[in-house]
């Protein structure tokens, strides 16, 4: 591998100052499960090897009347064994529980998921329907950026040099709230989606129809896509398996998935529709509805 | 060149001091500077567990952990499985059920399902499956492995 010098600070000031002096040339580690290899390969180069680890603020889950917070190193392991995550937010889990085996798991963080911005990322989707919000610094100052504007090529993110992802936030659940996300792979564990899709949903107190819904999609284009229109199609309208497979040929229209090793083009056309029907049922249900034949 | 950094852990019990140069990973120190060669290189990229050891309670892949971070850590690998009295169940139980052929995995295999056990002692065939998904062995088929660690649970 190549060599690179290696720190642990202790705050997120000091990652800030360190990433600015070195002008792009130091890489912050999380899990280390994409960057380790990605140094070993050669795919990404790093003269500083900055380990947040160790950050208090940055490993810290916090679940209040606002909704969510992942500081940006906490494991997906964490996350998913969190009582209140899984109660109030088991479309997340769904996405992040797929993140390799237990010992991925327990090392890989969300934050670093997000970061490594690949196009099949099982977190992304699932982030972007729950409405999340990238909270970042730099010696610029602070900002925020929703989920779906974060990755901006395959591999690449809307970080300029010098900033650091600090935490995600999602709000708390509405009212009459459901999310899901499902993947598909050809084994049971431990690999990379062939199409991934997120689905969440806010049904009217009747459950009769739709108030809003968000869709997203992994796999499928060079970054995780919003389905924006498909989601916009259900507001208002009535929750009828007619409707849901209309929002789902809608995602579909905007898949511009490519062929390879994992799936060809119009195998992966076909899976997004079945994946938002399915994961539209299931967020229905988790919102207390059910749809009408 | 950077230099090498100095780094204390708990290694397999013991009070253990070594240098490496922070590009090194656990793997890597374990087998070349510390001499310990039971935990192995296999695809070196996260995906076979052959490399699996047991950082601070956490079942890890340490070719995926650099050295310089268990810096005041422990870590257990399979030459810190056997007690001085004997093997552990697992051991036994893996050579009872043949749950190997040419072993080269066997090492991995027997420290996730160390791990496993320390976490939840009584686990469904489903879970052992489950949680072994992350380790990948060529011969055997799984079931043998499987059956191992379950009977392992049970004694």
């Amino acid at each position: 591998m190549q060599s690179f010098d290696y720190i642990a600070p202790k705050n997120v000031d000091e990652v800030v100052s360190l990433l600015a002096s070195q002008n792009g040339n130091a890489r912050v580690l999380s899990g280390g499960t994409d960057l380790i290899v990605q140094l070993r390969e050669g795919r990404r180069t790093a003269g500083f090897v900055v380990d947040v680890k160790n950050i208090t603020d940055l490993k810290q889950i916090i679940n209040d009347e606002n909704g969510l917070r992942i500081g940006a190193a906490v494991s997906c392991h964490a996350i998913c064994a969190d009582p209140i995550v899984q109660t109030r937010y088991p479309g997340l889990v769904d996405g992040i529980h797929l993140i390799g085996g237990v010992q991925i798991q327990s090392r890989a963080s969300v934050g670093g998921n997000l970061c490594n911005a690949s196009p099949a990322a099982d977190s992304i989707p699932a982030l972007i329907v729950h409405n999340a919000i990238c909270h970042i610094t730099g010696q610029g100052g602070e900002r925020t950026l929703p989920v779906e504007e974060f990755c901006i090529a395959p591999g690449k993110n809307a970080l300029q040099a010098g900033e650091l992802l600090k935490f995600i936030s999602v709000p708390a659940p509405q009212k009459n709230f459901g999310a899901s996300y499902l993947r598909f792979i050809p084994r049971n564990e431990m690999d990379i989606a062939v199409v991934g899709a997120g689905s969440s949903v806010i049904l009217d107190d009747d459950k009769k129809h739709f108030v809003s819904a968000r869709i997203a999609l992994g796999a499928v284009a060079p970054t995780p896509l919003l389905a924006s229109d498909a989601g916009a199609f259900l507001s208002g309208k009535a929750i009828t398996l007619a409707n849901i497979k209309e929002a789902a040929r809608m995602a579909q229209a905007i898949a511009k998935p490519i062929t390879d090793l994992r799936g060809t083009a119009e195998h992966r056309k076909h899976l997004v529709a079945v994946l938002v029907e399915r994961t539209l049922v299931k967020a229905i249900e988790r919102a207390g509805g059910k749809y009408a034949e | 060149m950077p230099n090498k950094v100095h780094i204390s852990a708990t290694i397999n019990g013991e009070e253990t001091e070594f240098l490496c140069e922070p590009r090194q990973s656990l793997l890597e120190v374990l087998r070349e500077t510390l001499g310990l060669m039971g935990a192995k290189e296999g695809c070196n990229n996260g995906n076979c567990g052959a490399c699996n050891v047991i950082l601070d309670g956490v079942l890890v892949n340490s070719c995926l952990v650099l050295g310089v971070e268990i810096q005041g850590k422990s870590v257990t690998t399979i030459e810190g499985i056997a007690s001085p009295h004997g093997l552990h169940a697992l051991q036994q139980k893996f050579i009872e059920h043949a749950a190997l052929q040419c072993g080269f995995c066997t090492p991995g295999f027997i420290v996730a399902s160390k791990a496993l056990l320390d976490n939840n002692p009584d686990p469904s065939e489903q879970e052992v499956r489950t949680w072994l998904a992350g380790n990948l062995c060529r011969c055997t088929g799984y079931d043998r492995i499987v059956k191992a660690v379950l009977d392992a649970a049970d004694s």
